[in-house]
């Protein structure tokens, strides 16, 4: 207690410490304690919303990479337009629902900044030439997790065999017993490929 | 001469005016004033087993839907279940050997670039009624019954 005495305060920082240790003497703990409560609130309340502001597709083709080139090849895909009309738009797949799973990736995409501050892939040719390693991440992170995002809506479990076409019926029971997971065979399903010799030569022109 | 050269003309001219005028597109009559209505779309058959052939050199039909299966420099989609490294887990027919040749006969490793685009020669099929009357049968010694 006398230490305050006795070692004045110098910098701003100490100075403010001083403050918040000492005990109110204006203020009762039940205001103090209300004000609390509705500061959290509000703290709580805007952390949520600017995130869920990050997590909508029009936010995510505000950036012209994300706009010219994978938004346009996923617009020719059944997930963005389909006899029901039931979308599934950017961050339905590629970000995590959870909210912990969220925080992480969101965290994550501070990498996705940095590239873009430094224009890693800001013209279509580079886009390009960046396409198989970007892809190879969201695969990599797709496996790793199960292909947790897009058991948000489709599941094995709740799959009616009886309603799927003679080769679905196949694959699936197949790739159910072998414990694969969606991202295993369904490669490209809402973006183009890219160059796949390396993954699958039997599937690319010229090569061995 | 050229008297009768022009008479023959424009015989020719009123004999084509009369033709024209009977001329009807097999997909209906809309006249030029009138707004034609866009045909029902084809509905592809979403899946089935092989179609048998109708004759030797016919490229085999595709039995199924392939709605967004991509044929680009980067990969092909039919290839990810009818190339020979996936035929069997996939249940799918492997592309014939002739797929392997170049147009000099040479056999390459891989499958060819000219039969490498599926779609040119192999089509799905949409229950689509011929427009002209057709009655072409299978020779017996490639039919069934």
């Amino acid at each position: 207690m006398t230490d305050n005495n006795s070692k004045p305060c110098e910098g701003t920082l100490c100075r403010l410490w001083t403050v918040l240790k000492r005990p109110s003497v204006t203020y009762s703990v039940g205001t103090l304690l209300v004000i609390g409560f509705i500061a959290g609130i509000i703290f709580w309340g805007g952390f949520n919303t600017a995130m869920e502001m990050t997590n909508n597709e029009e936010f995510c083709i505000s950036c012209h990479e994300m706009r010219d080139n994978v938004f346009q090849e996923y617009k020719n895909t059944i997930h963005y337009s389909n006899r029901t009309g039931v979308r599934a738009t950017c961050p339905d797949c590629h970000v995590p629902k959870e909210w912990h799973h969220k925080v992480v990736r969101k965290i994550q995409a501070t990498n996705e900044l940095f590239h873009k501050a430094m224009g890693t892939i800001d013209t279509r040719e580079k886009f390009l030439e960046h396409r198989l390693e970007l892809a190879k991440n969201v695969w990599r992170a797709m496996k790793k997790t199960d292909s947790r995002e897009c058991r948000n809506c489709h599941n094995y479990e709740y799959m009616d065999f009886a309603e799927q076409g003679r080769r679905a019926v196949a694959q699936h029971s197949r790739g159910l017993e072998e414990g694969k997971t969606c991202i295993d065979c369904h490669k490209g399903i809402a973006h183009e490929l890219p160059d796949m010799r390396e993954i699958d030569p039997s599937a690319v022109v010229g090569s061995n | 001469m050229i008297k009768k050269l022009s008479i023959a003309l424009v015989l020719l001219g009123a004999a084509g005016l009369t033709l024209a005028a009977e001329v009807r597109s097999l997909r209906g009559h809309v006249d030029l004033q009138e707004e034609s209505r866009p045909p029902e779309p084809k509905r592809f058959a979403k899946d089935g087993e092989p179609i048998p052939r109708d004759y030797v050199q016919q490229p085999p039909l595709i039995p199924h839907k392939i709605a967004g299966y991509r044929i680009d420099r980067n990969s092909n989609k039919c290839l990810s279940c009818h190339s020979w490294k996936h035929y069997r887990e996939a249940g799918a027919t492997k592309i014939s050997q002739t797929h392997f040749e170049d147009r000099d006969r040479n056999v390459l490793a891989n499958v060819s670039a000219r039969r490498y685009f599926c779609t040119q020669c192999h089509v799905p099929q949409a229950g689509a009624k011929p427009l002209v009357e057709n009655t072409f049968e299978p020779v017996k010694a490639i039919s069934a019954d």
